[in-house]
Formats: C-alpha cells, structure tokens, sequence
C-alpha cells in the first residue's frame, strides 16, 4: 500500500511524512537492536549502559510520535508544543538555581506572561518584536519588578539568573518553531526546515553518544561533561553533517551550505551541551530532571538545540530570504 | 467518603503531583498504612496537599492533615478541607490565642491537642506541622511543644519526619500566586519518644531528624 492513498493522511505534505516515517523506521531498526543487545549480552559492567540505552529508545518514541503528530498537525499545534517545552525546560532551570522570596512575581510574570507571548508573537508572524521583546522589553521590565520587590541581597546573581533562564529556555527555543514565520517558498517549508533542524540537532547528540560509547578515548571537558570525548565529537559531528547533506531536500540547501549549516548545528549543539552541563556541575547535580526516562530532564534533551537553533534560523534568513 | 470525594481525592492528589512535579523520597521504611504520625517543615499553604498527595493512595485515605482553621474555612477551601483532604481544622496559635492560653495553660492546650487525639484514637494518621507557623522556607523553626504533648499523651507513637523541598518558592507565605518549581518530598525513618526523654531533648532530636533529610 503507498503510503499516500492513506485517507486520514491525505491532506498532509508527502515529504514531511515521508521523512518523519524514515525516522520511525530508523528507530524500529535500533529498538531491534537494543533488544538484541539486551538478550546476547552478559557483563554485568555493559548491562547498565544497555538497559539506559533501551529506556532512552522507548523515551525517543513517545518523543517522535508527539513531535511528529504536532508538525502534521500544523503550525499552531507546534507552536504550543514547543511552548509547553519552554515552560518544562525553565521550570527545570528555575528549580535548580536558588532564587529567593523577592523574585516571585518575577517568575510568575517569565511563567505565565512572557512565555506565552513570544510564542504568541511567532503566531503572529511578527518577526521585529519577536527578535527584541525578551532581549530588550523583558529584560529591562523584570530586573525593575524585582528591585520593585524590595530585597536587594545578591540582586545582580538573582537578576542575572532569571534573565539566563528566559534566555536560553524561552527566546532560543521559540526560534526553532519561528522558523515557520520566515517567507520561504514551497509548501509547508517552514515546517521542513524545523524538522531538519531537529533531526540533525539531536542525531548529532545521538551519534555523538554513539561515537564516545564506542571509540572514546580522550576526554575533552572531563570537569565539566565526563562523557564528551574528542573522538566521539569528531565522529559524531562528521557523521551527522553527512545526515544533514543527505537530508537536504527538506532545504533550499547546495550541497556545500547543507554541509556548512549542518556544521553550523553540530558546533553549536555542542557549545549548548557543554554550557548547560557547566550549569548542572556548578548546582552539584548530574541531570536538570526526571521526566523523560533514560535522558533525564527535558533540559537535558534540548540543551544542543538551544544554542543551534537561533543560528540555524539567523543563517537561513540572512541567506535565503528576500 | 462517598463516590463523589473519593473521585475528587484522587483528582486533586493527582493534580498536586503534576503541578508540584513532587517527587517522593522514602530513605527510612517502605510506605506503610499502619499508623503514623508524618511531622514536616512548614513554609506554604500548600504543604499539606503536596504532602498529602505524595503518600500512596491507600495510606493518604486514612491520613488526615492538621491545617489552619482561618485559612481553610472559606468556601470551596473548606468543601476540600472537609471532604476531600478531610482535614483537621485547628486554630492558629495568633497573639490573642496566645495570650487566651497564657491566662489558661491547660485549656489552651487541651483545645489543640483533643481533636488530634481523636483522630489517633480512631487509628488513623496525621500529618502535622511541630514549627506551628509558616516560615520563610530558608531556615526550620524550633518545634513547638504540640508533638511531645501528643507522644506523651500516646506512648510508642510512630512519628516520621518528612522534609518539605522548595514549597516556599511555589507558594510563599503572603503571596496569592503559585509557580510551578519542582517540589521534594523526602520522608525519613520512623522515631518514637524514648522513655524519660524529656520535651527540649525529644523536640531537639526530633527536629535534627526533619534537617537530616534535607542534604538527602
């Protein structure tokens, strides 16, 4: 049966489902062999590597599955998925780091008012105060409510902290999904272009974790991500610009810019990676939280993608917009 | 409890734990339904439901928290209060009551403590909260003397300590609006006063306990 005589998926873009079916074909192939792995190995020493690397698979279904069904789904659904990823990943930061009694209307205002509006103003394809309205209305609005508060012990530290936090898990993740409000041409480009973005993002993780498992030997941050190895940023970076070259026809990408941008994503995925592991050994904690079984926080998942995605999306409109 | 609360009971546990992201920590024995006396740090007005709801749901059925009678009595807080956390309503210790108890030790006391014994008497569980106030959620309080009075009143009751994390940053005390931090419900082993132990040696021990299991 081809795939586009399903009548329920008539309506939506071949190329989008085509893509995110590949994607699920691709992880059926790894559950089987993680399911291999977990029946024919015998060391006790692989066993905790194996039963992680299986819980990180289930994990990465459901995350699929719900990416998948949001991007079909349209613009609107996608936008409030990552939404409601914004507001797990800062209330995972906001728990971390200590704030005080004077900070609570703040956070309530970064939770409840500034959240939902950059989302909101991505709705509304208005990029000139998308691009500001953190950066310069929010950041000088919540500093002013906090000195409005009253407490002024450790106020630089406490400002800083909440501005941080809206910076990386609000203004960088909006720009994964703003890129569906840049004037690109062809169907649902916009949408495309995050799929990409995702899929090289994470595979970069992925193969990465691959990479250092299996051919790791010097590490490159040892204080700061005991796990990153030389070997498995190289092989994994290289690996998962090739993806990116492969997977191209999401993009008005050449060749050379699909290998340049992809290069773009792996190195800032992995400045995200490292930065925010620097927050988690500054706090004396291994992972931002528990919600996504096998990975840890929703932090942890998409700490590469805060730092790739307002390059990815800059680099896109400089280069490929009117 | 009729359908109606018992729905309603697991609805709002439910909702407590989502909201509060609570994640309970048991580091002494396993959750039992025998009976228990939960003390905790108090910083919020929602100490109790996260508490509460953080219990299995067979133990939270027979576990009553103690909370303020002010503040729960209104409206559809008292409707929750009564029927769905079934609550224990006591006065709080204001400067009136104070000064009413300094004229009338016994009967001050004898007022705080009968509806706790009650409960007791009747074998089910109590969470309660020894500081008698809410503090700033920075630091514990010294505990009031309520605990020894109801252990002394109840030898070989089982007490477990229960430290409360981050409950003052969802809901301070003064603030009317909740953000959603990520909470910690640590519960510890269970402690009984010692025979001869007296009220500042057993309320001393039992608060060292509660701060034990906050670096936990």
């Amino acid at each position: 049966m081809r795939l586009s005589s399903w009548r329920l998926l008539g309506g939506v873009d071949q190329q989008l489902l085509h893509t995110l079916v590949g994607i699920l074909a691709v992880l059926a192939v790894a559950s089987v062999v993680g399911l291999v792995l977990k029946f024919t190995m015998r060391s006790a020493a692989a066993e905790g590597t194996i039963r992680n690397l299986n819980q990180r698979l289930a994990a990465w279904w459901w995350m699929v599955l719900i990416f998948g069904t949001a991007l079909l789904s349209g613009e609107i659904v996608s936008l409030v998925l990552f939404g409601l990823v914004s507001l797990l990943a800062l209330r995972e930061y906001i728990t971390l780091v200590p704030t005080r009694r004077g900070d609570h209307r703040a956070l309530f205002w970064s939770f409840f008012i500034v959240t939902p509006l950059q989302y909101w103003l991505i709705a509304e394809k208005w990029y000139g105060l998308f691009a500001v309205f953190i950066p310069v209305w929010v950041f000088l609005f919540l500093p002013t409510r906090m000195a409005m508060a009253g407490e002024t012990e450790h106020f630089l530290e406490r400002a800083a902290k909440v501005q941080w936090g809206l910076m990386v898990c609000v203004y960088c993740v909006s720009y994964a999904p703003a890129l569906m409000l840049l004037p690109l041409p062809g169907a649902k480009a916009g949408a495309k272009l995050l799929l990409y973005l995702v899929v090289v993002d994470q595979m970069s993780d992925v193969l990465q974790y691959c990479w250092g498992k299996l051919a790791g030997r010097h590490k490159i941050a040892p204080l700061v991500s005991p796990n990153k190895t030389i070997e498995g940023a190289v092989g994994g970076g290289l690996s998962a610009v090739g993806l990116g070259i492969l997977m191209r026809g999401l993009t008005p990408f050449s060749v050379g810019a699909a290998a340049g941008i992809s290069a773009a994503i792996v190195v800032m995925g992995f400045a995200g990676g490292l930065t925010m592991s620097a927050i988690k050994r500054d706090r004396g904690v291994k992972d931002y939280g528990t919600i996504i079984r096998g990975h840890g926080g929703v932090m942890d998942r998409i700490d590469s993608l805060c730092f790739a995605a307002p390059v990815f999306f800059h680099l896109v409109r400089y280069f490929y917009t009117p | 409890m009729n359908f109606l609360e018992k729905a309603a009971a697991r609805a709002v546990a439910g909702a407590a734990q989502f909201i509060s992201g609570a994640q309970a920590r048991w580091f002494g024995d396993a959750p039992t339904t025998e009976q228990r006396v939960y003390f905790a740090n108090h910083s919020s007005h929602l100490d109790f439901v996260v508490l509460w709801s953080s219990l299995p749901p067979e133990v939270r059925m027979t576990t009553r928290p103690v909370a303020a009678a002010d503040y729960w009595s209104k409206g559809l807080r008292q409707w929750m209060a009564c029927h769905v956390f079934r609550a224990v309503l006591v006065a709080r210790a204001t400067r009136a009551a104070a000064a009413e108890a300094l004229r009338h030790p016994e009967q001050g006391r004898k007022k705080m403590i009968d509806p706790l014994l009650e409960v007791l008497d009747s074998g089910e569980s109590l969470i309660l909260f020894p500081e008698g106030t809410r503090g700033n959620g920075y630091e514990v309080a010294a505990f009031k003397s309520g605990l020894h009075t109801l252990c002394v009143a109840r030898p070989g009751m089982k007490l477990v300590p229960v430290y409360l994390e981050n409950l003052s940053r969802v809901l301070p005390k003064g603030e009317v609006l909740v953000i959603p931090i990520i909470c910690k419900v640590s519960f510890g082993s269970a402690m009984e006063m010692r025979a001869g132990e007296g009220q500042e040696e057993f309320l001393t021990r039992a608060r060292a306990a509660l701060c034990g299991l906050r670096d936990a």
